[in-house]
């Protein structure tokens, strides 16, 4: 007999539509990290010798560091000397590249993950970044955004040609020794994007850096800053795929934001690493450290995340809110199905007068799956009058899936307020069932369901990015219920 | 309009219905009465293809299509609507998009284009006004923090919206004041035709003063045990069940 718990049970998976791998010629180095490995990087992309000091120091305090293992989460140990951490398509010259330069093949890639640079470039207003693997294929209107001042290129090519820039700025909000991963990434960051947006330009347009792990054995480690000036703009959106492969392999990006006085940073990243097949078999670890600082007065950080990848998701985009009247905002979709794992959140640091944030986090567990909800909310004596709003949702398909809600609270002076609001819904059978009878299908019932629940954080999405992210919500859950 | 021959189900391995024979005509209403646990629900249940019922035996033949093959969407699409006892609350989702989606669904079905929004508001405004109900009602999550009285009222709310064939009401009337009773006694008498059919699952005679049936049945046990004309209705109202009980062999 098959009872609506069968159904439930029956999970039918649906492929993962972004787990080609692309046929290029690579440059890998060998498995294993060392000093000389993190020499070879440093090497292979021309850097100044500052720049390698600051990487071999922190490669030796992440040897006197080990791995976190207070999350939620649990997976076999990594051994990190079985990874390679730099992989790169290989090239005739090591100049940055022009599109015209860039490989068929991985032209090819990015246009099955639909973001054809060419097409970008003419029709969406999309200026995008693409990273392939270890290294930054691409950067799009590039001269346009240069008539304004704005820099948007390639981490690589920002530390030789803005050196003054990319030296007072990285390690500024995530310290080398804030966290194993993030020593680690600091050691043998590979590339990732770099953006700054002078004083009083509102950014024309969207800025976006696409992420693709493609090279067998790799690691991605990229390393994301974004620059806003005094009364600046800036929308960011990031989005990254990876080929379905047997084994676990390990993504440690960081992402520092600066917000000086005035400025407006909004950071939205549609996460779709590879998250493994419906038995848990490989996926994508993703241990990521991001965090904003609202540095100035009247400045504002906002992150917005769609994370439905990885077969670990570690990652709790924060921001430190130093500026009087600075606002932090953490928008946040976490789905998780099969075996996947998420322990995912944000932190919130309140250090300036008449500061305010906003945690808007909806967590959605389906299969097998476990998904945590972590977040601090801290608020320093400094911080006089001080408000912060918490909403954590969790939604439940089936019931062989656990949500967890892990919120802590530190208010150290007696004039701020603190709200929280948590609930948990569940989609059952029954319900299922009464959009059945209904006449609406099962996979549009959750579909419709989902969105309704995501309304919130789907909203603070661009418009482009948002039809791509429901998409890709309704396809994540595919097959969680027969 | 529908055929039920010999319907036999079982939930957890336990025999609930033990051999039904109903025929359903379109244009009729048919009360089905009978004690509680007799089994009543699980018909509603079983027609409308609950899954954890399992049919072991007979067949349910509906517009001239066997019931039983299809999906509980493919019975929807062909028609069938069921007001369920227990509404069940959907988080984030408003009754009117809800219908949206449904009627949409339908009409996909049918190979039909989508609503457009204009008509469809049109269309829950009309339908919302025989039901007495406020527009702002429906753009509440479905059910959500509902009273008893409104659930019921917005299940007849729906069935007015999609116009099915064949509507099962069960025991719709529970929980309901006699004024609110009254207004949905109205919107479904209002929505009968001569190409539709109705079966009122109900355990008090009061509904069917409102909703007038062609037909009365006694289930029991998981038989149905007496049929008659509407004044069966009234000899259970004055003599219980006892009476029928008697009559079944006990
Ligand atoms: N899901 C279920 N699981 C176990 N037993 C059930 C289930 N549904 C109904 N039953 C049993 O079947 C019998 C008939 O129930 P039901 O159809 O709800 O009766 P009625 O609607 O006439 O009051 C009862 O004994 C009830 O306990
Ligand atoms: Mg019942």
């Amino acid at each position: 007999m098959e009872t609506g718990m069968d159904i439930l049970d029956e999970v039918v998976s649906r492929d993962y539509q972004y787990g080609f791998v692309s046929d290029i010629e690579q440059e890998i180095t060998p498995k294993g990290l060392s000093e000389d490995i993190v020499r070879l990087i440093s090497n292979k992309k021309n850097e100044p010798e500052w720049m390698l000091e600051w990487r071999l120091k922190a490669y030796r305090h992440w040897l006197t560091m080990r791995e976190p293992k207070w999350s939620n989460v649990h997976y076999p140990a990594i051994d990190f000397n079985d990874i390679s951490y730099y992989a790169a398509p290989k090239v005739k010259t090591d100049a940055p590249l022009s599109l015209d330069d860039i490989d068929p093949e991985i032209r090819k890639t990015f246009d099955k993950l639909g973001i054809s640079l060419i097409e970008q470039q003419r029709l969406s207003g999309i200026a995008v970044d693409a990273v392939f693997d270890s290294v930054s294929v691409a950067t799009t209107f590039k001269a346009k955004l240069a008539e304004k001042g704005i820099i948007f290129c390639s981490m690589s090519e920002a530390v030789r040609e803005h050196p003054e820039l990319v030296k007072k700025y990285i390690g500024s909000v995530v310290p080398v020794s804030d966290n194993f991963y993030s020593a680690l990434n600091s050691a043998v960051f590979s590339d990732g994007s770099f953006c700054y947006i002078p004083k009083g330009v509102r950014c024309p347009m969207e800025l976006s850096t696409y992420f693709r792990i493609n090279a067998k054995d790799t690691g991605q480690f990229e390393r994301t800053l974004i620059v806003a000036d005094e009364g600046s703009y800036v929308s960011y959106l990031e989005g990254c795929t990876a080929p379905m492969r047997d084994e676990n392999q390990l993504h440690a990006a960081v992402v520092e934001i600066v917000a000086h006085k005035d400025a407006e940073v909004k950071y939205s990243t549609v996460q779709n690493w590879y998250p493994g097949d419906k038995n848990g078999v490989g996926g994508i670890f993703n241990f990521v450290t991001k965090r904003g600082i609202c540095i100035g007065d009247n400045s504002k950080i906002s992150w917005t995340q769609v994370e439905t990848g990885s077969a670990i998701t570690w990652k709790y985009p924060s921001v430190i809110l130093k500026g009087d009247n600075s606002i932090g905002e953490f928008y946040s979709v976490a789905v998780t199905n099969n075996y996947q794992q998420a322990d995912t959140g944000t932190k919130m640091m309140h250090i300036g007068k008449n500061t305010k944030s906003r945690i808007v986090s909806k967590g959605i567990s389906a299969g097998k799956s476990q998904n945590s909800y972590r977040g601090l909310v801290k608020i320093n004596k400094t911080a006089t009058n001080a408000r912060n709003f918490s909403q954590c949702d969790s939604l439940l398909i089936g019931d062989k899936c656990g949500a967890h809600t892990f919120p802590y609270l530190e208010v150290s002076n007696s004039n701020s307020m603190v709200e929280h609001e948590a609930t948990t819904s569940k989609i059952g059978e029954d319900i299922l069932f009464y959009c059945n009878q209904r006449g609406i299908p099962t996979e549009e019932a959750i579909a419709l369901i989902v969105n309704g629940y995501c309304k919130e954080v789907m909203n603070q999405l661009p418009m482009e990015f948002a039809v791509e992210a429901q998409r890709l919500l309704s396809v994540s859950l595919e097959g969680s219920v027969g | 309009m529908l055929s039920i021959n010999n319907l036999q189900a079982s939930v957890e391995g336990k025999e609930i219905l033990k051999g039904i024979n109903l025929i359903v005509n379109s244009g009729e209403i048919h009360a089905i009465m009978g004690p509680n646990g007799s089994g009543k629900s699980t018909l509603a249940s079983v027609l409308a293809g609950r899954s954890e019922y399992e049919v072991t035996g007979g067949e349910v033949v509906f517009e001239g299509k066997d019931l039983l093959e299809m999906s509980p969407e493919e019975r929807s699409h062909e028609g069938v609507f069921l007001a369920f006892q227990y509404p069940v609350e959907i988080p984030g989702v408003s009754t009117a998009n809800f219908l949206k989606t449904a009627l949409n669904e339908v009409r996909k079905h049918r190979g039909e284009d989508q609503l457009d929004a204009m008509d469809f508001l049109k269309l829950m405004k009309e339908k919302a006004k025989l039901m007495d109900i406020e527009l702002s009602f429906l753009q509440r999550s479905l059910n959500e923090g509902f009273s008893g009285g409104e659930k019921k009222r917005n299940e007849i709310f729906q069935m007015a919206m999609l116009n099915p064939k064949l509507s099962i009401l069960d025991e719709t009337d529970s929980g309901l004041d006699i004024d609110a009773l009254k207004i949905v006694s109205n919107g479904v008498n209002s929505l009968r035709s001569k190409d539709n059919a109705t079966i009122v699952i109900t355990h008090y005679q009061r509904l069917l003063d409102y909703i007038i049936p062609d037909f009365v049945h006694v289930l029991y046990k998981g038989r149905i045990v007496k049929s008659g004309g509407k004044e069966l209705a009234l000899e259970l109202e004055s003599r219980g069940y006892d009476w029928v009980k008697d009559e079944a062999g006990e």
